[in-house]
């Protein structure tokens, strides 16, 4: 069982970079989480050996003989130390590790960087309310600083999870939550809905990009600016094409006219890593082929499939790549 | 099985198979009430349903081998996790047990039926038209796809518009009717219906797993009926009970359906471990050890069972300090489990043990359910389960737990009951390919889910990204888990048809009846059972020969279901020691050690 479990830790550490792997911990609940996971892996690792053996021994050592073998173990004494008191012990070390632990984690600190996060269908709205900017699927930290994440849902249940930082919240309509965690090391992970939430729970991904402060300043100040001014004729006309189609009904992207709060936030889509709900890589092509249809790549959800000429299709897709 | 008639009332024998057999033909097929033939029903019927959820989980095995496949579509894969959950618990592992219970219980207790036995047929029917209900939901093309646990508001009206959750929400409503009718029989007959001389101290450790279980059922089962009657209000008459914009709660739904939904774990696993309790002893030849520890294990199951529902609840954000209670109380029901599990452990240490296949199925299941336990301490770790809560590694948790240490027990139960129930044997080398095949695929299946998790794998996807680690261990998943369906049935290995069995001159319970008149059950003051006579053994010999010997005993299975003389013996003493006597280990009836074999066809003898 050791084996398998390394063997699970170096499968997900070759040539996976993305692997949510939550013993690969780079947050601090998920440290704390991976550190008693390793102890309770050790208890039950012997539980496991001493129980299991003494079952083989129990099955085996009466063989040949023709009314089983005697032994100095009452059956009481096999009752009151296997059943009751060593169990006991064990689980009084795990209540005080869990009370420990528990009394660690999610408690408040002082000067978090605040972010409220929305779960939709099937997508996660984020908004950085002191900096006053939203945008969506992906959840950019800076190292170190204590982070206080609001989780909420206006639709049906979520559950907000990065393996790598920690654990989950589930995003109950109607209920605030709240979930407190400081970034270790710089990265990129695979967070994840938890919480089957209908037809593509499957494909509610986000990512939590954990990196230096100065780096982390300079992504928000990009988003105190957004650059929505078309800045070539191919981006200006994608820009009436995108106000002129149903794409404004359900998107925003700040200093224009498109306001709809259905969809994601558009404003720095360009600099997202992927599209719809980290389903398909950001690029040129995988974009053109989402909004022509998006129910063949992600088959159930809400947005329609917009028919365009080929070069409107290109127009916009240029437009919506220089959003940043 | 020639009973005295009874003097004072002129009522003979023959007048009580009179009023008690079935009408001949149709009608009676429909309007029978007799405990075994619904009880058989009972089992035939979980398991065609049993099949059905083995071939979905094929399905969903196989979209999830590889990543982005499309074997079916996301919500057709809704549908059948939907359907495999829902009908794994409701329509296979609860009613494959109350048909066990349905069989067994009269039997072993020396009651003629159950103490309802309309009400016995009535919830047996019940069951079929409730899981026929669900199911033709399928014949509109419109299955459940909201989980088997149903949670709001997904599926509530806004978010799942069809009709789809109306056959999931009233079909369960009933299934729950069924079970509740079903806990009440039993829990009645088990104190009304002992036959003379069984004191509850007295009573076989089944007897006690589904009195536990049956308590537990009328408490638990309650609150799904009302989780669900309320959703469909909410569906189908606009009530705003799990509405939270209106002044409804969804979490209020959550606990509803937790409060039966762990105990209903342990409804599950208590009447399983009763059957352990049952094969263990037998084929050790040994009683069974800590006999009152054991059915004090399963009274506190009961109780703290009602003590652990939040730990489902752990990601919904409640306050630390009372999910802290919740956890400690998780942790703590692991004890009476671990008492049981040290009590078969001491019944074999002593013990000669004969590896029938219903014994590999037990040792299988300690093997199994020890790993699942384990994990279960681990889930109720708050910290934890924050962590793993709703990724395989809990599906790998409950697997083992639900589908190891439940259906491992039915299939030794099948292979240990059978003979009295069919008269006929099971082939013991087909069954213990069946065995291996099953061991080994079941752990091939459901270990590398736990790793899943710890990759990060949630549960109810229909499909991930390639590159996350995850591609290699679905591959072995899927691999395992089509080698167990292939053998998991015990029709496939046939009674009388595969050729491996032979029809044996077993009583067949009784041809209408479990016996006309109760047996007086009388506790035995030759040799202590639990020092000398193996057990199951004592039934057949004890009438003849108080020290049967040692050499010449055949192991219980082979001499059950042969029809060693089972009956009561005329020259039998007729007077039985006050079954108040104070010393229990030396007037220890021989019924409790019957072998399952012996049991029924012994319900007389084993007065």
């Amino acid at each position: 069982m050791v084996a398998v479990v390394a063997a699970g830790g170096v499968l997900a550490a070759c040539g996976n970079r993305r692997s949510p792997y939550m013993f690969d911990a780079r947050g601090s609940e998920a440290h704390r989480v991976a550190g008693l996971w390793w102890l309770m892996f050790a208890l039950a690792a012997g539980v496991y050996a001493v129980v299991g053996g003494f079952i083989l021994v129990a099955a085996l050592r009466g063989r040949g003989t023709p009314e089983g073998r005697a032994s100095r173990i009452t059956e009481n004494a096999f009752i009151w130390l296997g059943g009751l008191l060593v169990p006991t012990a064990i689980l009084m070390v795990l209540a005080v590790v869990t009370v420990q632990t528990t009394s660690h984690l999610r408690r408040p600190e002082r000067d978090p960087l605040r972010i409220e996060v929305v779960g939709k269908r099937w997508w996660w709205q984020v908004r950085y309310p002191a900096q006053r900017f939203t945008t969506a699927n992906e959840v950019h930290v800076p190292v170190g600083r204590p982070v206080e994440i609001g989780i909420d849902s206006d639709n049906v249940i979520h559950s907000f999870w990065v393996p790598q930082l920690g654990g989950k919240v589930d995003t109950i309509p109607g209920q605030h939550n709240v979930w407190r965690f400081r970034a270790t090391r710089a990265g990129t992970y695979l967070g994840e809905c938890a919480e089957y939430c209908g037809v593509q729970h499957a494909n509610m991904r986000f990512l939590v990009v954990a990196e230096p402060a100065a780096a982390f300043d300079r992504w928000v100040a990009r988003h105190l600016t957004p650059h929505s001014a078309p800045t070539s004729d191919l981006t200006e006309k994608g820009q009436l094409v995108f106000l002129r189609e149903t794409c404004a009904g359900c998107h925003t992207v700040a200093g224009t006219t498109a306001q709809g709060d259905e969809g994601p936030d558009l404003t720095d889509f360009g600099s997202r890593l992927a599209i719809g709900a980290d389903t398909v890589p950001n690029d040129p092509g995988n974009l053109a082929g989402w909004i022509a249809d998006p129910q063949s790549i992600k088959p159930g959800i809400l947005m329609p499939p917009t028919a365009l000429a080929p070069g409107e299709l290109h127009a916009l897709v240029a437009y919506l790549e220089s959003l940043r | 099985m020639a009973l005295t008639d009874d003097v004072r009332t002129g009522i003979t024998e023959h007048d009580l198979h009179e009023i008690w057999k079935d009408a001949p033909g149709i009608p009676g097929f429909f309007s029978t009430v007799d405990h075994k033939r619904i009880g058989l029903r009972y089992i035939y019927t979980s398991f065609a349903f049993f099949f059905v959820a083995g071939l979905t989980a094929l399905v969903m095995r196989a979209q999830l081998t590889a990543p982005n496949s499309h074997v079916v579509s996301p919500s057709t894969y809704n549908s059948l996790f939907t359907m495999h959950g829902t009908t794994m618990i409701f329509l296979f592992n609860t009613p494959v047990l109350a048909g066990f219970a349905n069989y067994l219980l009269p039997l072993q207790l020396g009651a003629r039926d159950m103490a309802f036995p309309r009400l016995n047929a009535f919830s047996y029917w019940i069951f079929l038209l409730s899981g026929v209900f669900i199911y033709a939901s399928y014949l509109i093309g419109k299955p459940p796809d909201g989980g088997w646990f149903g949670y709001t508001p997904l599926t509530g009206g806004t978010y799942s518009g069809g009709v789809n959750l109306d056959f999931w929400g009233l079909g369960i409503v009933f299934v729950g009717i069924s079970t509740t009718v079903g806990a009440v029989n039993f829990i009645v007959t088990i104190f009304k219906l002992r036959a003379p001389g069984m004191t509850v101290n007295r009573m076989p450790m089944f007897v006690w797993s589904i009195l536990s279980m049956a308590f537990m059922v009328i408490f638990a089962v309650p609150a799904v009926t009302v989780a669900t009657g309320l959703l469909e209000l909410d569906r189908l008459f606009g009530t705003k009970f799990f509405v939270p914009h209106l002044g409804g709660s969804v979490l209020l739904y959550q606990h509803l359906f937790w409060f039966w939904g762990h105990p209903e774990v342990y409804i599950l696993f208590v009447p399983a471990t009763g059957m352990i309790s049952m094969i263990i002893p037998t084929f050790s030849r040994r009683p069974l050890a800590g006999y009152v520890w054991v059915a004090a294990s399963l009274i506190a199951i009961a109780f703290i069972s009602f003590g652990v529902w939040v730990h489902h609840m752990f990601a919904t954000g409640m306050p630390v300090q009372a999910m802290a209670f919740f956890s400690a109380v998780s942790l703590i029901i692991t004890v009476p489990s671990g008492v049981q599990f040290f009590a078969w452990i001491a019944t074999m240490w002593r013990g000669v043990i004969r590896f029938s296949t219903a014994m590999l199925f037990a040792i299988g299941f300690l093997l199994i359910f020890l790993l699942g336990g384990i994990t279960g301490v681990m889930v109720a770790v708050l910290p934890f389960d924050w962590q793993v809560t709703d990724s395989y590694f809990v599906v790998a948790h409950f697997h083992y737990v639900l589908n190891g240490a439940v259906v491992f027990p039915i299939f030794g139960a099948i292979y240990y009951w059978m003979p009295k129930m069919t008269g006929r044997r099971l082939s013991e080398r087909l069954g213990k390919l069946s065995f291996w095949t099953m061991f080994v695929g079941f752990n091939v299946a459901f270990f590398p889910m736990h790793i899943l998790g710890f990759l990060g794998m949630p549960r109810r996807i229909y499909t991930y990204q390639a590159g996350l680690g995850w591609d290699t261990l679905n591959v072995i998943v899927t691999a395992g888990s089509s080698s167990p369906p292939a053998r998991a049935s015990p029709s496939g290995t046939g009674p009388g048809a595969s050729g491996g069995a032979r029809r044996r001159a077993t009583t067949r319970g009784a041809p209408t009846r479990s016996s006309g008149r109760p047996p007086r059950h009388r506790p035995t003051t030759t040799s202590p059972p639990h020092r000398s006579s193996p057990a199951g053994i004592r039934c057949g010999t004890s009438a003849r020969s108080p020290t049967p010997s040692r050499a010449t005993t055949r192991p219980p299975a082979a001499s059950g279901p042969k029809g060693r003389s089972c009956t009561r013996s005329p020259s039998q003493p007729a007077s039985t020691p006050s079954p108040t006597a104070r010393n229990a280990s030396l007037t220890r009836p021989t019924c409790r050690w019957c072998s399952p074999s012996a049991s029924p066809s012994c319900s007389s003898g084993c007065s």
